[in-house]
């Protein structure tokens, strides 16, 4: 006689609901706001924790046995890049610049969003909202750290890599994404997770990703391309979640939609600012181009977002303010970025270049309306300047924008020819912003943001006391090799020595 | 006989990145290395949390542990992203293949009645301080200071979750849903489960980083391992027949001999720094030992009854040894 008892068949639901939020259970020797004190003051009224939808459903042993074949594949494909000198099968040492920006400005966003979600893997008073968290939290760490294994190899023979612990807290140029992800961490639970989760994840990630991932792939880039494929069933798990969060808040409550609308304009902005180094990276840093800046804004931007926000209009989301506004920087933001960058390029980790009469004329089929009319003639000065042995470089400082902290070179919305500047005065002080939508984030937090650290007064402070020198130490920049013009530098001379011997008998 | 390929030589322009350079020197860096030290912004933080503005958004002075560089709490292991996965990836596999044993061979109903509900009186119940354990080490992650003291944190939370998985697994195997719920019932009333019950809520509330450390990873899993996994499981269980037991919790005593390698290295380097976190990680480590073990006491009773309270005292003993390495008096 068979004795076995028939067990009740359990569903896949059921089953990961057992292996997760049933493993939680109500306080009663502590008070569950003394268990969760930070998940009230934001003002979101959350009603049921158990009407959370898991974005994914997967346990441990399945995550380790995933990613570890994930892993197994990422070291095997950086180790042999390293070892066959997978870089002189770059198009063109120049697209290097891209990865320096990366490695100081994005990787350590990544670990930033490590520790966020591991902030919020405790915060919140869901088990299954906890779990999804975590998961991310695990990840986000692993991003930064294969991001690091993949370009340690390049910083073995190329500048501007060697310092990204110190220019991360330090230059000027990677306070725009320090100062995003500190903000997203400085607010509450909920609000970083439309800050992180949904805005930058879920709206933005394919305009960082995509471009940048196929702009590797594009330049003979193995290792980048490499960690791209890997992450990338990592986002969509994070891209789930970043939705099902939205959506959770959103179905709660009706008093959580101007809450959560007010963040979504926020954020969409303060993303979009940050998103501003791509575009300059994606037409004008890539020796081969993928598409321009405005093809990806059509797709990932304007479709993609586009039907995001028609889905979430059910729950009364309306796009973020500042989309009209968006829409009409997206033909000159690249060009003004990059002019920024030529004539501040003492000051950075990595190199500009005045784009080539080939490049030029690439702008202008991609930019019928722009290019032609407001930018070329100024790079043609720039490059007038430059063969009379004047290169133009302007010494002056910057004046940063205190939301964004990006240097207010961008345009009146509906005037290319004038530069957008607004001021607000608050507690008797003078504030600057590069646009309405950086002076509104301000207006509603001023609190915040006064506290902002801004790289320029940094320079009059000590140690630095106002010396170029002593400022190029303090940011372990080394004058005449990470920074200035790519012609004539030493990434430059050694790219083109290194491929000669290895593509000729010389 | 040894052909060396030729390949083109070039000359590497530096060796490392400059962080790495200034803590060991120029020569190559390991990948732990590369993925752990100064990875945390430390300087020129933008904004205050709003959630504690009195404090920085990445703030040592979270924990009365004071130390001149947090980066000196290493992880023995090396454990980065990558090779943490790729050992736990293993220990899955071999616990997949136990399950699947144990299943296949029809065990689990081989058990007799009287150990079947030892165990799952034991074992199931604390799925839910696995689940504590999580959200204690998850904490840490999130809130301690420098990544090699933080990022094993985050390992160690969804190991504690993996083992609550597994544990749940357990009590499907072993019993039933009704194994679930009996065990949740237990955990929520029965008069064995609250002293350990309300230690749990209580490190819920603890908001200094390495307390909860000593609290979870010291003391209360240097007593609960020990006794259950080893105590109960490979001796009482197995001694009787229920050899099939052990199989299923094989992970949990092969992670804790792994970890507490490192739990140990934590302490020993924190409490080497100074007198002052001497004294502090000895008044933790005293008084959360205490609490645990008297907590362990109704626990370890539901498997060996009167035994228990000799069970709890011996393992105490050899926790304060333990400690007593780790440059700590007790």
């Amino acid at each position: 006689m068979d004795m076995k008892v028939t067990k009740k068949k359990l569903g896949l639901k059921e089953k990961y609901k057992l292996m997760t939020r049933d493993l939680g259970w109500d306080t009663t020797y502590q008070a569950k706001e003394d268990v969760f004190p930070y998940v009230g003051y934001e003002g979101i009224k959350i009603h049921d924790w158990e009407k959370w939808e898991d974005p994914f459903r997967l346990t441990m042993d399945a995550y380790w046995k995933y990613q570890a074949e994930k892993e197994r594949k990422f070291y095997a494909i950086i180790d042999a890049h390293a070892q066959n000198n997978g870089h002189l099968n770059l198009t063109d040492a120049r697209y290097l610049s891209a990865l320096k920006i990366f490695l100081q400005a994005i990787s350590p966003g990544e670990y930033a969003a490590h520790k966020g979600f591991a902030r919020v893997g405790r915060e919140f008073p869901g088990v299954g909202t906890q779990v999804a968290c975590q998961m991310q939290a695990i990840d986000e760490i692993r991003h930064a750290q294969t991001q690091i294994h993949a370009m340690s190899n390049y910083n073995r023979y190329y500048n501007g890599f060697h310092a990204f612990a110190d220019t991360r807290d330090r230059i000027w140029y990677t306070s725009v994404a320090r100062s995003f992800f500190d903000d997203a961490m400085s607010a509450g639970p909920f609000e970083f997770m439309i800050a992180i989760g949904f805005s930058f994840e879920y709206v933005l990630t394919n305009l960082l990703f995509v471009p940048f991932m196929s702009g590797a792939a594009y330049n003979g880039d193995m290792a980048t391309v490499t960690f791209g494929f890997s992450a990338q069933s990592d986002e969509a798990r994070h891209m789930t979640l970043g939705l099902e969060c939205i959506k959770f808040m959103l179905e709660q409550d009706p008093d959580n939609l101007p809450i959560v609308q007010n963040w979504i304009d926020k954020w969409f902005w303060r993303g979009f600012r940050v998103l501003g180094l791509v575009s300059t990276m994606m037409d004008y840093m890539l020796p081969k181009r993928v598409m321009s800046w405005r093809e990806a804004w059509d797709i990932y931007g304007v479709e993609n977002g586009g039907a995001l926000f028609k889905d979430l209009a059910r729950y009364g989301i309306k796009p973020p303010k500042g989309w009209d506004d968006a829409e009409k920087a997206i033909d000159h933001m690249s060009h003004q970025f990059m002019l920024g960058l030529y004539q501040w390029s003492f000051g950075t980790a990595f190199h500009s270049w005045i784009p080539s009469e080939d490049d030029m004329n690439w702008l202008s089929a991609k930019y019928p309306d722009t290019f032609d009319k407001y930018y070329r003639p100024r790079w043609k000065h720039i490059k007038k300047l430059a063969d009379a042995g004047t290169p133009f470089k302007n010494y002056g400082l910057a004046k940063l924008c205190q939301c964004c902290q990006l240097p207010t070179v961008f345009t009146e919305p509906d005037d290319p020819t004038l530069t957008c500047h607004r001021e607000t005065v608050y507690n008797g002080q003078k504030y600057h912003f590069c646009s309405d939508g950086c002076q509104h984030v301000f207006e509603n937090e001023p609190e915040k943001y006064v506290q902002a650290w801004l790289p320029m007064p940094q320079l009059f402070q000590e140690p630095i006391n106002g010396d170029l020198g002593a400022w190029m130490e303090w940011v372990s920049l080394r004058d005449g090799k990470d920074n200035g013009d790519y012609a004539g530098s030493e990434d430059q001379q050694n790219f083109e020595a290194w491929r000669g011997l290895a593509t000729t008998n010389q | 006989m040894q052909i060396d390929l030729r390949t083109v030589a070039i000359q590497p322009q530096r060796q490392a990145f400059d962080h790495l350079v200034r803590r060991f020197g120029d020569k190559p860096a390991s990948r732990y290395q590369e993925g752990s030290y100064d990875i945390q912004a430390a300087e020129n933080l933008h904004y205050k949390p709003t959630w504690a503005p009195e404090k920085a958004l990445y703030d040592a002075s979270l924990s009365r542990i004071v130390m001149q560089d947090w980066y000196a709490l290493k992880d023995p292991r090396q454990f980065y992203y990558s090779t943490y996965t790729l050992t736990r990836a293993r220990q899955q596999e071999t616990a997949e293949a136990n399950f699947a044993f144990v299943e296949s061979r029809g065990l689990a109903d081989m058990l007799s009645d009287e150990l079947r509900d030892v165990a799952l009186k034991v074992l199931v119940p604390l799925r839910h301080a696995a689940w504590g354990a999580n959200q204690h080490n998850t904490f840490i992650c999130g809130y301690g200071y420098g990544t090699t003291f933080t990022q094993p944190c985050m390992y160690h939370a969804m190991d504690n979750l993996g083992i609550a998985q597994y544990l749940s697994r357990l009590g499907l195997l072993l019993g039933d849903t009704d194994a679930l719920e009996a065990g949740k019932q237990a955990w929520l009333d029965d008069a064995a489960w609250q002293p350990l019950r309300r230690y749990v809520e209580d490190c819920l509330v603890l908001r200094d980083p390495v307390e909860l450390f000593v609290a979870q990873n010291v003391a209360l899993d240097g007593l609960l391992y020990p006794l259950v996994y080893e105590r109960i499981v490979d001796e009482h269980l197995s001694a009787r027949g229920a050899s099939a037991v052990a199989m299923l919790t094989q992970f949990m005593s092969d992670w804790f001999d792994e970890t507490r390698k490192w739990v140990d290295a934590v302490l020993k380097v924190a409490a080497a720094e100074s007198e002052h976190n001497r004294d502090v990680l000895q008044e933790w480590t005293r008084s959360w030992s205490a609490r645990a073990a008297s907590a362990m006491v109704p626990i370890v009773e539901l498997a060996l009854g009167a035994e228990a309270d000799e069970a709890v005292g011996q393992q105490l003993a050899a926790l304060t040894a333990r400690i007593q390495k780790t440059g700590i008096p007790l």
